[in-house]
């Protein structure tokens, strides 16, 4: 075996009381594409941010090509060669997508000003290579998110790298730009680099890596070939306990419609979308990423104005924009990016818990801290929320408990309808199905359910009907026993003629 | 999510996208530009003596000042921080350049500008290390240190001021004389603005402090030595309030422990009437030094117009909401226009 690029000896790290990483050993050689897989909070960004040189060592070795080394910067890191995609927005968004790529390297011309013919043309030929059409002089402010994850990955690339780390690149992509991606990891491997891969997809880790490093609680407990392990086998791994079924669908008697969406249009961004939602039916709304679909869930509750049609709750029409009166009507919304629209990060669990609340819980506009300890406490314990007191900030949960926390909130408003909008977005395995088992639970009782997910599976395991999404429009509606991989992404893909929806 | 998170967008509509953004910056200063030749004009038709050469002269005079402040104040907004201690600083240096040169004479001028520089920069170094070494908001910095540099000059003034007199003429001069028309004053302001512009737009330290106020986390994971650049702003921002102090002597010839009180904010409003944001990542120097000029202006033509001193300043603050909103009337424009372009796109 090749002597390893960098690696990871015993490594230990400690955020104050917090031990995030206990048992660090991992190795990356020339041409291996590594997994690194885990549950939410195993402590694989805290390897990352090792590697990348973000954090430093408490105890422990870091070698590169078997020298012991000390990254005291992120410069320091990258002058050995290692590039970093990390899991964080880390664009600038005033500034033009070729200068995002080379901040800090720009090319320099006479008297090492910038070249930005140069500049520019560099750009152009990484994107390229990643086979999108995006003009490096645009400002990254209004770049989809699959875009800036595509400039992110530009940027990682804008020097030769010898290891490439990273940390869910995927997450906001389609189908087309994994594949693109993959194809330059691929291209990677073959020129001798080591890349690190890090996903909760695990069909995506089967399909690119090499060898796969597990961790749990902190620790690597499994490092082997992916050849010798199966998707059941890792997750096993990674969870520590077997997993109970994955998708625990209930059926729920279906009721009246609760919502009805009428012709709804936001110009440039989706059209003439109608359908209707039926008490305690799951309804996904299934489509590629940019479609459209947070959109219409974002004009349904009225944060944007559409510009036609309407929406109908228990037969009365909302009028458009106006959230709080969608709320008053019974409409919940968990918003798809949680850290920026779901919580408040630096309030406490139970003040986030009881935000939709706060004119119940206060007496003469005064909130009683009481009160609202008690409903947190209420939704904690039927949520099964894993905290270690309600006044810390939510920030200090996991994914999948921050979750849990947006859920509350919105539960605690007694919706009749709730809009999921990619509900276990970066959520570990074991709390995704506790996620899931809590939405079968809720439609059980008669709430309607409206889900937005990227995620087939998802989409398959939950929905008692899915509604496609292609560029701004619904491609079609398929009923629970009809639905298959096949019929949804030949819609999603705009593969399909229009369909009645 | 934003509205127009579309498909990847097609390399032209990138390329219209940006010609409409250059169109905007270009209206944003054109605007400025107009805004000042109106003002110039209605004043002029009204007092007929604002537009003699003395009056137009000492106009631009008046607005150097302010622009080189404007211009270290723009260094340091971009970078998602603030310098409120500016007046001081320039209050502190003018007082220390009269003072030096009313008791030594035979000192040379030059050396006078590069002590004055000097001090500013330790001034801007002393609020540079605060906020980056000591990590406190610099909003809190800069205002202890406003009033702290002011109180050192008023211990150090003892309630004393430095009159024309005992100034040398070759210096008091400086702030009169001209070189090939242009006053000289006017031509150190163009300089600065010129080189520290220059430097913003094609140096990669230049471009690393929008980084670091676009993004502050972003850049440092980029390698950005943040801390390092964040404090070469507040040094050059306390030099430049340094060289202004040295300049204002020159002008005014008689300077005590008041020199350039409550500067802070009307440099604050140039550089926001010019466009830079204010919370970091954008803006120019030159829409900086524009703002000064206009500002300067406004005052000016006031006084001139024998307007109460209260409209002089609800004026200045009218003309700052008005900048602010037409800010955010101009980006839910273009917000507006780039989801019509993928409209008829995807239409």
């Amino acid at each position: 075996m090749s002597e390893p690029i960098i690696a990871l000896e015993h490594a230990e790290k400690s955020y104050g009381a917090v031990r995030a990483l206990r048992g660090g050993d991992i190795a990356l050689r020339p041409g291996e594409v590594r997994a690194l897989v885990g549950e939410n909070g195993a402590g694989k960004s805290t390897l990352v941010k090792l590697l990348g040189g973000v954090v430093r060592l408490d105890t422990g070795t870091m070698r590169v090509d078997g020298e012991a080394v000390d990254f005291h910067s992120p410069t320091a890191a990258r002058d050995a060669g290692i590039a970093v995609i990390y899991q964080e927005p880390t664009l600038f968004p005033d500034l033009s997508v070729a200068e995002n790529v080379v901040m800090g390297f720009h090319p320099l011309g006479a008297l090492r000003r910038i070249d930005r013919g140069a500049m520019r043309k560099e750009v152009k030929g990484l994107l390229d290579r990643l086979g999108v059409r995006l003009d490096p002089d645009r400002p990254v402010r209004g770049l989809s998110i699959a875009d800036q994850q595509i400039v992110e990955i530009a940027k990682a690339l804008s020097f030769d790298a010898r290891v490439l780390i990273m940390d869910e690149p995927t997450a906001a992509l389609s189908g087309n730009e994994v594949e693109r991606l993959f194809n330059v990891v691929r291209a990677l491997r073959e020129e001798g680099a080591a890349v690190l891969f890090i996903s909760h997809r695990i069909e995506e880790v089967f399909s690119i890596c090499d060898t796969a490093t597990v961790m749990r609680d902190g620790a690597v407990v499994h490092d082997a070939r992916i050849a010798d392990m199966t998707p059941d086998d890792m997750v096993r791994r990674m969870v520590g306990r077997e997993l109970s079924a994955l998708f625990p669908k209930q059926d729920a008697q279906v009721g009246e419609p609760v919502m009805k969406v009428h012709r709804l249009t936001r110009e440039g961004v989706f059209f003439d979308v109608s359908f209707e939602v039926r008490a305690g039916e799951i309804v996904a709304l299934a489509g590629l990423v940019g479609a459209g679909r947070s959109e219409v869930a974002r004009a349904i509750f009225g944060i944007d104005k559409p510009d036609a049609g309407h929406v109908e709750v228990g037969g009365r029409t909302l009028p458009p924009g106006r959230p709080l009166v969608a709320m008053r009507a019974g409409i919940g919304f968990v918003p798809e990016d949680r850290r920026q629209q779901g919580l408040v990060m630096d309030l406490s669990i139970a003040r986030n818990a009881t935000m939709t609340r706060t004119g119940a819980l206060a007496r003469g506009g005064l909130i009683r801290s009481g009160a609202e300890d008690r409903l947190a406490k209420e939704w904690a314990t039927r949520l099964q929320l894993k905290f270690h007191r309600l006044a810390d900030p939510v920030g200090f949960l996991s994914g999948g408990n921050q979750q849990k926390v947006v859920l509350a909130k919105w539960l605690a408003t007694e919706p009749k309808l709730l809009i999921l909008d990619e509900p276990t977005r970066g959520i570990d395995v074991g709390t995704k199905s506790e996620v899931h088992r809590l939405m079968s639970e809720l439609a059980g009782e008669g709430l309607a359910v409206l889900m937005i997910s990227s995620e087939l599976p998802e989409v398959l395991g939950m929905a008692d009907r899915v509604l496609v999404m292609h560029e701004g429009r619904l491609t079609a509606e398929i009923a629970r026993d009809d639905a298959d991989e096949e019929s949804v992404i030949r819609a999603a893909t705009g593969q399909v003629q229009e369909a009645a929806a | 999510m934003s509205a127009q998170a579309a498909a990847p967008p097609p390399a032209a509509e990138g390329a219209r996208a940006r010609r409409l953004t250059e169109r905007v910056f270009r209206v944003r200063e054109l605007g400025i530009i107009v805004a000042f030749l109106a003002l110039v004009a209605v004043t002029g038709i009204l007092e007929p003596r604002f537009l003699e050469a003395g009056s137009l002269r000492n106009l631009a005079l008046n607005a150097s000042i302010f622009a080189i402040l404007a211009v270290g104040q723009t260094l340091v907004l971009v970078t998602r921080n603030v310098d409120l201690s500016v007046g001081s600083v320039l209050g502190l240096s003018a007082y220390f350049a009269g003072d030096l040169l009313s008791n030594h004479q035979g000192l040379p001028i030059p050396v006078v500008f590069l002590l004055g520089i000097a001090l500013g920069a330790a001034c801007g170094l002393f609020n540079g290390i605060l906020v980056t070494w000591g990590q406190v908001p610099a909003l809190v910095v800069t205002l202890g240190t406003l009033y702290m540099f002011r109180g050192l000059a008023f211990l150090w003034t003892n309630g004393t001021q430095v009159n024309a007199e005992t100034l040398p003429d070759a210096f008091l001069n400086l702030g009169t004389d001209s070189v090939l028309g242009v006053p000289f004053l006017v031509l150190i302001a163009l300089v600065v603005m010129l080189a520290v512009g220059q430097w913003l737009r094609d140096y990669r330290a230049g471009r690393e402090l929008y980084a670091i106020g676009s993004n502050p986390e972003g850049a440092r994971l980029a390698g950005v030595r943040s801390e390092r650049r964040v404090l070469t702003a507040f040094v050059l921002a306390g030099a430049l309030a340094g060289l202004g102090g040295v300049l204002f002597t020159a002008r005014f010839g008689t300077v005590d422990a008041t020199a350039g009180f409550g500067y802070e904010l009307t440099v604050i409003a140039a550089a926001v009437v010019g466009g830079v944001a204010i919370f970091g990542g954008a803006g120019s120097v030159y829409g900086a030094a524009m703002g000064a000029l206009l500002l300067g202006t406004i005052t000016s033509s006031l006084i001139v117009l024998k307007v109460a001193a209260f409209w002089q300043q609800a004026a200045i603050g009218a003309l700052l909401l008005l900048a602010i909103a037409f800010d955010r009337f101009v980006a839910l424009r273009v917000e507006a226009a780039l989801r019509r372009r993928s409209a008829r796109r995807a239409g």
